[in-house]
């Protein structure tokens, strides 16, 4: 059933509208003031002002490659993340590490790790799938470049943004 | 030999001084600012900040410079300018191209021509300039005051409301030529918008013509300094019965021609030609480049001088109290000739940011509402205001 | 006014005024129309007659043409060029045309107060919008009253008119 909105009653001042544009103006006007007085809070000024400090913990910025306190990439070149990568940002060619090395026990480590943050869509999915916990999103979120081939971080350089992650358990370790 | 002499360099010299001096140093620089504070006022209404990069000098060639939030932004028309001209200048295929392409002029033309009319200063005499340097080259160049309008006609208003009149063609040309149905739409809006509300701005700006006994600007603003401005009456220091009951038809006549020239100008609350939510951009849908800057040069352009019109009409022209007019002569003199002028553009610019306040304040109308504010109320009420305003004079 | 620019409009404004009646194209046709009112303003213009020249633009250019130009802008303009020459209206009006002109030239010839020029006003810069509105208001004001209330009669003629047709 068609329902017909009822129109409400409009006062002499109302239909003459004159009065609701001088309140309207006054509005406008209330708010300019406001800006101008910079009462009002706006937008990040961004190149000058940055986001650093207020960014939230959470945040999923660049993902990177993390080595332990004893200086070793924790990656073993597993490769759940080069699967697991929705765009397929990564590629890892994966490679053995000689006998004679202190870490043998872990058996593999990535020849070369890349991610291309052209493709890479931030999810934090190869964060959650890394059994090893070698890769983090860390909070670089300016990630800029003038080539396609300069997007591409190598392992040289997840390593440089990574840094080193304490605390964890070391599993080339027999003692722990 | 005597057809040179017959010539009036003298007026030559000093009507296109005054062309290229209103043109090119006042409206077109104002024009752009205009589009500037238009951005930035609807920035601070909305609480944005607005353009504030392109600040002056505009490129350090590559040099790091400090982020100064007061001048940024003050190089945004230069760069607009400069983008308007560089960009491809698209003509599409299935427009009518003749007509196509004159439209433009023909929007911004008027609107320039207009500007002739406008008594914009008193009297400016540089002969204490002229003389010397006159005589330098062994020449007599004192020629006294110069009146501060390029052409003083006993017809000023209604040349004014002629030529605004014949700037429709623009729109309707743009419309038409475009071949294509938004265009078009606007087309028809604008053509039918501006007849009607010609009338009514005719009509409002007659109780001014009967108060000053005159349809020429210069002596409109000639009354308003002998017997204070139109609209704040005081201005001259003393206060009649009769100018106080007159205040009211003015003040009508006020209302009514601010609202017709919103509507002239194609400005909010009344921009129905180019509603950007129903018609894409209406008649300058197709429109790129430097053809569309015409368009805009156009409406900005006459927004000025429509509110040039407002300020000689009701404020009092370039008159501010105190301060006398040019015609002394000599250095002061023509401090005082410059002083009038500055006032007359300060006035404008407090009306253009009246205007973009309003256009960031008020939601468009609907066209039958336009159509029936024009016809049903605006028109009546600006002829009983000329009745009110006549009788009035006649019987005090 | 100088001869030259006298010169210059006159050719502006018949050259317009063919144009007019040759363009196929009705919307050329209405935008010469448009040309040849401008000059004839600037015609008057250089006889003094601001008001007049001003009310010529107003009127004509600025009301009555941009009313012809939105209703030939909404009519069907192909079919303007479909149609082909009719011989017969051609002729027709070739025949009143010269026939017109001839008249005009006998009537001319025997219009012995023509040759004289008229005699010069009052002022050098009279203030024409004055003169006019006192002549219209006082000597003629009877036939202006009439023409008044001609133009209401024939404007509420042309609303009933147009109610009929709604219906
Ligand atoms: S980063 Fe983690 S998931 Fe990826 S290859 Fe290395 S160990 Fe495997
Ligand atoms: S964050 Fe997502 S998209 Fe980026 S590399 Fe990791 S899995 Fe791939």
């Amino acid at each position: 059933m068609a329902y017909i909105v009822p129109r409400p009653k409009l006062t002499f001042a109302e239909k003459m509208y004159l009065p609701s544009i001088v309140a309207g103006m006054a509005i406008t006007f209330k708010h300019l003031k406001r800006m101008l007085k910079g009462e009002t809070k706006v937008v990040m000024q961004y190149p000058e002002e940055k986001w650093d400090s207020n960014m939230p913990e959470h945040y999923r910025g660049a993902p990177t490659l993390v080595k332990d306190d004893h200086g070793r990439e924790r990656c073993v070149a597993c490769q759940l993340c080069e699967f697991i990568c929705p765009p397929r940002a990564i590629t890892i060619s994966p490679g053995e590490i000689p006998a004679e090395n202190k870490f043998a026990k872990v058996e593999k480590y990535p020849v070369e790790f890349k991610i291309d943050m052209i493709r890479c869509i931030y999810c934090g999915m190869c964060e959650e799938v890394c059994p090893e916990q070698a890769i983090f999103l860390r909070k670089d979120y300016a990630i800029t470049g003038t080539s396609r081939a300069e997007m591409v971080n190598d392992k040289e350089k997840l390593y440089e943004m990574g840094g080193v992650f304490d605390g964890l358990i070391h599993k080339w370790n027999p003692k722990k | 030999m005597d057809f040179i002499h017959s010539i009036p360099w003298f007026l030559i010299f000093a009507s296109l001084a005054k062309t290229i001096f209103i043109i090119f140093l006042v409206v077109l620089p104002m024009v752009s600012y205009t589009v500037y504070a238009e951005r930035r006022v609807s920035a601070l209404i909305q609480d944005r900040v607005g353009p504030n990069r392109t600040g002056f000098p505009l490129t350090l060639l590559g040099f790091k410079k400090d982020f100064s939030p007061f001048l940024g932004g003050l190089g945004q028309p230069v760069a607009d300018a400069v983008k308007f001209l560089l960009k491809e200048d698209f003509t599409p295929g299935h427009v009518n191209k003749p007509y196509f392409w004159l439209a433009p002029a023909l929007a911004m033309m008027p609107a320039l021509i207009t500007l002739a009319a406008i008594p914009f200063g008193s009297v400016l005499d540089l002969d204490f300039l002229l003389i010397p340097l006159g005589h330098l080259f062994g020449a007599e160049w004192g020629h006294g005051p110069v009146k501060m309008i390029i052409s003083d006609m006993n017809v000023g208003l209604l040349f004014m409301f002629a030529i605004s009149s014949v700037s429709v063609y623009g729109i309707v040309l743009a419309g038409w030529s475009s071949n294509s149905k938004y265009p078009f739409l606007g087309g028809i809006r604008s053509t039918s918008q501006m007849i009607s509300y010609e009338l009514c701005m005719g009509l409002s700006a007659v109780p001014v013509l009967l108060v000053a006994s005159s349809s020429g600007l210069s002596s409109i603003v000639n009354y308003q300094v002998a017997h204070g401005w139109l609209l704040l009456p005081f201005t001259d220091g003393s206060l009649t019965l009769r100018e106080i009951l007159l205040w009211i038809p003015i003040a009508i006549a006020f209302v009514t021609f601010t609202i017709s020239m919103f509507a002239e100008t194609n400005r909010l609350p009344f921009d129905l030609p180019e509603s950007e939510t129903e018609l894409v951009a209406g008649y300058h849908t197709e429109y790129s480049s430097m053809k569309f800057a015409l368009f805009f040069l156009g409406e900005y352009t006459a927004m000025i001088a429509g509110s040039a019109l407002i300020v000689v009409l009701f404020f009092g022209g370039w008159h501010l109290p105190f301060i006398p007019d040019g015609s002394r002569g000599g250095f002061w003199g023509a401090i005082f000739g410059f002083v009038n002028i500055t006032a007359f553009f300060a006035k404008v610019a407090m009306l253009l940011v009246v205007f973009i306040w309003v256009r960031w304040t008020l939601p468009r109308f609907r066209y039958d509402q336009l159509m029936k504010l024009g016809w049903l109320y605006l028109f009546e009420i600006a002829l009983a205001n000329i009745f009110l305003t006549a009788g009035i004079l006649a019987f005090t | 006014m100088s001869p030259v620019l006298f010169w210059f409009f006159t050719f502006l404004m018949l050259a317009f005024a063919t144009l007019v009646v040759v363009n196929r194209n009705p919307v050329a046709s209405a935008l010469s129309l448009v040309v040849t009112f401008l000059s004839l303003a600037a015609l008057f213009v250089g006889l003094n007659a601001y008001f007049i020249a001003v009310i010529q633009v107003l009127v004509y250019a600025g009301a009555v043409m941009v009313l012809f130009l939105f209703i030939i802008m909404l009519m069907d303009l192909k079919a303007e060029r479909r149609r082909k020459f009719n011989l017969l209206a051609v002729g027709g009006g070739v025949l009143v045309s010269v026939g017109f002109v001839g008249e005009l030239v006998l009537v001319l010839g025997r219009f012995k107060l023509g040759e004289s020029p008229f005699p010069a006003l009052r002022a050098e810069k009279i203030d024409d919008v004055r003169e006019v509105g006192m002549t219209l208001f006082t000597t003629h004001n009877l036939p202006f009253q009439v023409i008044g209330v001609l133009i209401l009669v024939a404007t509420i003629g042309v609303v009933i008119l147009s109610r009929r047709e709604l219906k």
